[in-house]
């Protein structure tokens, strides 16, 4: 697929963003995110289409989002896709979240 | 319909707490399963592995030569392979060759060897530049390449993962597997450092009758 993720000589992305003593995790959504998209593949869709997932992400904001963003949006479209989850589901208990916090 | 990428930033742990709770009532994931997960990169998966691998062709000429050969096999001699380290390709730092390894597509890395990658790994920078312009990122991490010594980038992808073996430093003849081990760093193994020779202090306690 030809889109953002196929960076190989890609020119002014600037400088490298070296981190010492940088940790596994930066938050712990993001290793929940990993976690469960671990978790997923294999069980539910493999490796390879979670990578397909996140260069399925519009052009815009796969240059925008994270790393950890990419996999949320990955691993959402993808156990939507397989309805595992739907989004009105997602939507529903985010707004209940949000109001018991 | 709206989804994770239409969402301000500040709602990402909420949403990400919002799908946790819903894949654990439906019974796909186990909250202990994340747990183990997370606490096995966090804690048990990383660099240790690949640098046993280091140190045991450091000392071990045959073990060297099938690594090299076929890392997969050498790999597995040893029981480290693992997931997303399933077929291995080792590349040798001489003093005429450099190797460095990058994703251009994403992140793919030898996990069970070296653990989760470094966010500069993951990084757009060195993704598009590692390939066009590898001694200006070498250069970055404070690493001069001779213009006499050629650098070889490796792209990796989900398939198929590198390591690169680094050169013994010198000042290290005569220590042990285990020694050697603890001197071989994460980016010693993916080309963007070289592994330093011992602290002087250590070589003259050593060179001490």
């Amino acid at each position: 697929m030809n889109g953002p993720h196929d960076m190989g000589g890609m020119h002014n992305m600037g400088p490298i963003p070296i981190e010492a003593d940088e940790p596994v995790f930066h938050s712990e959504w993001e290793a929940k995110v990993f976690a469960m998209s671990f978790a997923t593949f294999g069980n539910y869709f493999p490796v390879d289409e979670t990578r397909h997932a996140s260069e399925r992400m519009p052009p815009a904001q796969y240059l925008s989002a994270s790393y950890y963003e990419r996999w949320l949006y990955a691993l959402e479209l993808l156990i939507t896709e397989h309805q595992l989850v739907t989004q009105a589901e997602i939507e529903e208990r985010m707004a209940q979240l949000a109001q018991d916090r | 319909m709206s989804s994770a990428h239409e969402h301000p930033k500040a709602d990402i742990a909420l949403r990400v707490k919002a799908i946790e709770s819903l894949l654990v009532e439906k019974g796909i994931v186990e909250p202990a399963a994340l747990d183990t997960i997370i606490d096995a990169y966090e804690h048990r998966i990383g660099p240790h592995s690949g640098a046993r691998i280091v140190a045991k062709a450091w000392t071990d000429p045959a073990f060297k030569q099938r690594l090299l050969a076929d890392g997969t096999g050498a790999i597995a001699e040893l029981g480290l392979t693992g997931f997303s380290s399933e077929h291995m390709v080792v590349v040798e730092n001489t003093p005429a060759v450099h190797n460095l390894i990058v994703c251009t597509l994403c992140s793919c890395y030898p996990w069970a060897i070296l653990g989760l990658p470094p966010t500069w790994y993951k990084s757009f920078a060195y993704r598009s530049r590692a390939v066009i312009d590898p001694r200006s990122v070498l250069q970055e991490f404070g690493l001069e390449i001779s213009e006499q010594v050629e650098v070889r980038v490796w792209d990796s992808n989900a398939d198929l993962r590198y390591l690169v073996l680094p050169e013994r430093p010198a000042g290290t003849e005569g220590m042990t597997e285990e020694q050697l081990s603890v001197l071989v760093t994460r980016n010693a193994m993916i080309g963007t450092a070289k592994v330093d020779s011992p602290k002087s202090e250590r070589v003259a306690s050593e060179a001490a009758p």
